[in-house]
C-alpha cells in the first residue's frame, strides 16, 4: 500500500512535468522557435557558468525573502498582496537612512537593513490594523497601498532624492549612489574564492531568515497561536487567542520581510534608488510561496526553481533565440496550473484507490495467464 | 415526468469500498409499499453511504437495486429522481435569500423534461413559470398537510419550517419514495413530534426510509428496522417485536446504559453566580433580559429551552466572547464581566461550544496541537518561548487513551475525526485543564449512543470532583438524566428552576413554551 502510494505520487509528478514540457513545446513551436534550443537556454544555460549561477542566486535572494514573508501572512489567515508596496517603502526608508547618516562600517549596513525592515513592517501593519479594527478586506487595502507606495516612490525619485547629475536631463530618474560601506558585498569580495562568484551576500540573509521564520512559526507559542488563528479564527477565539492582535503581528512580520527584500535588492544589486527596481518580486514572491507549500523552508527550492527559469528566459535574447523574454510569465502560469492540478490528483484518495484496483486487476490477469 | 408508483424497492448484496475501508459490505434490504424502514446504526456504520448509493451519488462496487422487481442502475442523482426516489439531506440545500417558490423552481428547472422537437425545446428554454410552480406547491402542501408559505423567504423560516420546504421540494419533483437522513437532528422536541405525525400520515401513500440514532423515533414511526454496524447489516425485523434496549445493544454491539445522575451528595458553595445579566444578540435585540442563575460546586444545572431563547448568548457571555451590557458574572467570587476570553480561561472556565467543528477545534491542525490549544503558552508545553514537542506528544497519548479517542495517530488533522471523537478531543482538553466550571452546549448533539454514553459519564465524573457544570441542551431526556437542578430559559430569562425529582418531560415542555402558571401545568 505504502509502496504503491510512493510510485503513484512519483508517477503523477513525472507525468505533470512531461505535460508542462509538452504544452510549452506547443507554444514555442507556434512562436517558431527551436524547442530543444529554447529549453536548453531556459533550464540548462543558467548552470553553464559560475557567472550565470551567480545571476540566478541574485534573483533567488529577494524572491526567497518575499516568499517567506507571504508564508507568514498566509498561515495567519491573511492574504498579503501588498508585498510590492512593502518592498518599495522598505527600500525607500533604507535609501533615505543610508543617504542621511554615516555610521562606521558594519553599523551603517545593519542600520540600513533594519530601517528597511521597519519601513516594510509599517506598510504591512497598516492594512493589518484596518482589517483587525474595521474589517477592511486586505485584498483591497494591500493593493491600494501598492499604488500609494509606487507613486510616493516615483515622486521621491524625481524630486527630493533626484541625483543632481541627471537633473534636467532626459535620463531615467535615480538617486545618487549609496556609500560603498552600506553595500552588501559580493561573495568574492568577502572570501578568497573564485572571482566568478559574483552573487552578493544577501542570499545568506535570505536562507537564515527562512530558518528563523520556520522556527518562529512552528516552535514558539506565538507562532502556534498565529497558525491557529489563521487556520480557524473562530476556534482560536474560543481558545482564548486574540485573533486580531496576531493578525496585525502577522502583517507586521510579513511587511518586514518584504521591506528587507527591497533593501537587500538595493544594497546588493543596484546600490542606488532606480525606477522599477523591485523587479516585480513582490508579486512573483506570492507564486513562490504557494509553490513552496506555504512553508518557509519549502520556499527555498521554490525560489531557486523560479530563479533558474527567470534567468534562463532573460538570457534568451543573448543566445539569439527568437522568443520574447516574456516567456517567463507563460512558463510560470503553466507551472502553477500543472502543480495545482497534480496536487489535487495526489490528494484525492478515490483516484488513487481506483488506480490501485485497476493495477491489481491487471497484475492478477497476467498471473492467471 | 412523473414516475410510476414504487410498490417495492429491493437492494441485494450491495458492497461499496472506499480507500482503506469497506463502507457497505453485502447489504440486502427491501421496502414494500407504505412501509417505513428505520435504518439505524452508529456514526460511520455506513448508513449515509448506503443511501447515497440509492440516490445515485455513488455507484456500488457490487450488488443490484430493483424497483418494482425491475433492475435499475443509477449513474447520477437524476437517474434516481427519474425513478421517483427523493432524499432530504441532513444539511438543507436551500438558498436563503430566495423565496420558497423560487427555491423549488430552481430545482425543477434542472428536472426539466428532456427531448421533444427543437421548437418545443426552444419554447421551454428560458421560461420560468413561477405561478405554475406556486400552484404545484400549494397543491402538494394541501394534499399532504404540509403547511408552508410559498412566498416566504428561506431566511425567515425556522429550521423545522425549512425542513418542510425540503419535503415539499422533494415531493414536487415527483418523489414516490422518501429517504430522510437524520431528519430530527436539528429540530426542537415539538417540531420533532410534528414531523413524526406528518411522516406517519404520509406513509399511507409513500414508502419511507429514515436514518436515525434516536430510538424513541424509531419506535414511534417505523414498521421495520434495519441495523448496520461497521458496514454490515447485523439485524432486520419488525419494529414492534423488539424493545429500544434490544435495538440499542445491537447497534453498538454491547449493552448500553445511558448514565443517570443518582448521586445525592450535597453540592458545595456557589461556583457561578449570574446576576441581572443583560446581553445583546446578533441583531441588536436584548437576548438576555435580566437573567439570574446560580450553579454550585459539584452540581449540574441543566438549562432547558427551545433554541434561540438566549442560550447561545449566555454561553458566550460566560466565556467572554460576547460583550455584557450590564450585570455581574461571578466565578468563584471574582467578576468575569469585561475580562477577555484568555483571562476567563485562566480563571478556570471550561467550554464545550455548540459548533464543535468550527469553534471547538482548529480542524486543519493535528489532534495533539488541538489538545494544547489553550495551554501552548505555558509550561510544560512551552518553556522560555520554545514549544516542547515531547510533552505535547506525551499529553496527547495519555489523553487519547484516557478519553478513548479513536484515531490512527495523534498527528493527524483533528478535522478528519468523526463527530464523537472530535467531542472527545474537546472534552479531553477542557477536563484535563482542571476547570472550576464547565459550560457544555449541546454536548451530544448528532452523536451516536456509544459516544453519548461516554460523554455523559465524563460529565458526571467531573461533577463528582466538585466542578460546577452548566448543561445547555434541548434534549429533555439528557437534561432530566444528568441534572441536579433544571432551569428553564424563555425569552432571555429563567422561567423557573426545578429540582431533580420535580421535572417531567411534559412539565418542561410546557415551561419551555412559555407557560408560567403553576396551575396550568
Amino acid at each position: 500500500m505504502k509502496q504503491f502510494k510512493l510510485v503513484y505520487t512519483a508517477g503523477v509528478i513525472v507525468l505533470s512535468v512531461l505535460l508542462t514540457l509538452v504544452i510549452a513545446s506547443l507554444i514555442l513551436t507556434v512562436l517558431g522557435a527551436n524547442v530543444l534550443d529554447t529549453f536548453w537556454v531556459i533550464f540548462c544555460y543558467p548552470f553553464t557558468s559560475l557567472k550565470n549561477l551567480s545571476g540566478v542566486i541574485n534573483i533567488m535572494t529577494p524572491l526567497t525573502i518575499v516568499g517567506v514573508g507571504i508564508c507568514v501572512a498566509y498561515r495567519s489567515g491573511i492574504v498579503n498582496i501588498g508585498g510590492e508596496g512593502q518592498m518599495i517603502i522598505g527600500l525607500l526608508c533604507a535609501i533615505v537612512f543610508a543617504l542621511g547618516t554615516s555610521l562606521p562600517a558594519p553599523f551603517g549596513l545593519i542600520g540600513t537593513l533594519l530601517v528597511g525592515m521597519a519601513g516594510g513592517a509599517l506598510w504591512g501593519a497598516l492594512p493589518g490594523l484596518l482589517k483587525a479594527r474595521f474589517g477592511v478586506s486586505e485584498l483591497l487595502s494591500t493593493v491600494m497601498f501598492n499604488y500609494i507606495a509606487t507613486q510616493l516612490y516615483s515622486y521621491c525619485l524625481r524630486v527630493p532624492l533626484l541625483d543632481p547629475a541627471v537633473a534636467g536631463g532626459s535620463g531615467d530618474p535615480q538617486t545618487v549612489k549609496l556609500d560603498t560601506s552600506v553595500w552588501l558585498p559580493r561573495l568574492s569580495e568577502v572570501f578568497q574564492v573564485d572571482k566568478s562568484f559574483r552573487f552578493h551576500t544577501g542570499i545568506f540573509i535570505a536562507l537564515l531568515l527562512a530558518v528563523i521564520v520556520f522556527l518562529f512559526m512552528w516552535k514558539t507559542p506565538t507562532g502556534f497561536k498565529m497558525r491557529a488563528a489563521g487556520a480557524s479564527d473562530r476556534a482560536a477565539r474560543y481558545g482564548g487567542i486574540s485573533v486580531s492582535r496576531y493578525l496585525v503581528l502577522a502583517m507586521l512580520i510579513s511587511g518586514a520581510c518584504c521591506g528587507l527584500a527591497g533593501t537587500v535588492e538595493i544594497l546588493g544589486v543596484h546600490h542606488r534608488g532606480l525606477g522599477n527596481c523591485t523587479g516585480g518580486y513582490g508579486f512573483s514572491g506570492i507564486v513562490v510561496a504557494l509553490f513552496g507549500g506555504l512553508h518557509p523552508l519549502g520556499v527555498i527550492p521554490a525560489a531557486f526553481f523560479f530563479s533558474v527559469i527567470s534567468f534562463g528566459c532573460s538570457a534568451l535574447q543573448i543566445n539569439k533565440i527568437p522568443v520574447p523574454s516574456n516567456m517567463i510569465d507563460v512558463l510560470q502560469g503553466l507551472v502553477i496550473l500543472v502543480i495545482v492540478a497534480a496536487k489535487l490528483i495526489i490528494a484525492n484518495p478515490y483516484l488513487m484507490d481506483r488506480a490501485q484496483r485497476r493495477m491489481d486487476a491487471l497484475l492478477h490477469r497476467k498471473e492467471a495467464a | 415526468m412523473t414516475p410510476e408508483a414504487i410498490t417495492s424497492l429491493r437492494i441485494e448484496h450491495i458492497t461499496k469500498r472506499f480507500p482503506g475501508i469497506v463502507a457497505c459490505s453485502d447489504i440486502s434490504l427491501s421496502v414494500g409499499k407504505g412501509e417505513v424502514l428505520a435504518l439505524v446504526g452508529e456514526n460511520g456504520a455506513g448508513k449515509t453511504t448506503l443511501m447515497n448509493i440509492l440516490m445515485g451519488l455513488y455507484t456500488p462496487d457490487e450488488g443490484k437495486i430493483y424497483i418494482n422487481n425491475k433492475e435499475v442502475v443509477f449513474k447520477s442523482p437524476s437517474d434516481a429522481f427519474a425513478c421517483g426516489i427523493g432524499m432530504v439531506h441532513q444539511q438543507y440545500m436551500l438558498v436563503p435569500n430566495l423565496t420558497v417558490t423560487e427555491n423549488i423552481a430552481l430545482g425543477m428547472s434542472q428536472m426539466r423534461e428532456k427531448g421533444g422537437t427543437l421548437a418545443q425545446r426552444l419554447r421551454r428554454a428560458g421560461r420560468l413559470d413561477l405561478a405554475g410552480v406556486r400552484r404545484h406547491i400549494v397543491a402538494i402542501s394541501e394534499h399532504y398537510g404540509l403547511a408552508v408559505d410559498p412566498d416566504a423567504y428561506i431566511w425567515q423560516l425556522s429550521v423545522g419550517e425549512q425542513q418542510r420546504v425540503e419535503l415539499v421540494k422533494t415531493l414536487c419533483f415527483g418523489a414516490k419514495f422518501l429517504i430522510l437522513d437524520e431528519p430530527t437532528s436539528a429540530l426542537t422536541p415539538q417540531e420533532t413530534d410534528e414531523l413524526i405525525g406528518l411522516l406517519r400520515r404520509m406513509s399511507g401513500e409513500l414508502s419511507i426510509i429514515f436514518i436515525s440514532h434516536k430510538l424513541a423515533e424509531v419506535k414511534a414511526l417505523s414498521s421495520k428496522v434495519a441495523i448496520l454496524r461497521g458496514g454490515k447489516l447485523v439485524f432486520r425485523g419488525n419494529t414492534k417485536d423488539h424493545s429500544s434496549a434490544d435495538i440499542a445493544s445491537l447497534m453498538t454491539g454491547h449493552e448500553v446504559y445511558l448514565p443517570v445522575n443518582q448521586s445525592s451528595r450535597a453540592p458545595g458553595k456557589p461556583m457561578l453566580e449570574v446576576r441581572d445579566l443583560f446581553v445583546r444578540g446578533d441583531r441588536g435585540n436584548m437576548a438576555l433580559n435580566k437573567l439570574n442563575l446560580t450553579v454550585r460546586a459539584g452540581e449540574i444545572v441543566g438549562l432547558a429551552g427551545v433554541s434561540g431563547n438566549g442560550q447561545r448568548e449566555l454561553a458566550e457571555a460566560l466565556t467572554g466572547l460576547r460583550t455584557v451590557e450590564s450585570g455581574d458574572i461571578l466565578l468563584d467570587g471574582s467578576n468575569l464581566v469585561g475580562k477577555s476570553p484568555k483571562q476567563i480561561i485562566a480563571q478556570g472556565m471550561g467550554y464545550v461550544p455548540e459548533e464543535r467543528n468550527v469553534e471547538g477545534i482548529v480542524p486543519s491542525m493535528s489532534i495533539k496541537e488541538n489538545l494544547v490549544l489553550k495551554d501552548i503558552g505555558r509550561p510544560p508545553f512551552s518553556t522560555a518561548g520554545i514549544v516542547n514537542n515531547g510533552r505535547i506528544e506525551k499529553n496527547a497519548q495519555s489523553l487519547r487513551e484516557k478519553f478513548d479517542i479513536r484515531c490512527s495517530g495523534v498527528q493527524i488533522a483533528a478535522g478528519s475525526l468523526s463527530g464523537g471523537n472530535i467531542q472527545k478531543v474537546i472534552l479531553a482538553r477542557e477536563i484535563s485543564r482542571g476547570p472550576k466550571f464547565l459550560v457544555a452546549v449541546y454536548p451530544i448533539r448528532g452523536l451516536d449512543l456509544g459516544a453519548a454514553e461516554f460523554i455523559h459519564k465524563q460529565l458526571l465524573a467531573l461533577r463528582d470532583q466538585g466542578v460546577g457544570i452548566l448543561l445547555i441542551s434541548e434534549e429533555l431526556e439528557e437534561i432530566i438524566n444528568l441534572s441536579d437542578r433544571i432551569a428553564v430559559i424563555f425569552k432571555g430569562q429563567i422561567q423557573r428552576t426545578l429540582g431533580q425529582g420535580e421535572a417531567t418531560q411534559r412539565k418542561l415542555g410546557m415551561m419551555m413554551a412559555g407557560v408560567k402558571d403553576n396551575e396550568a401545568i
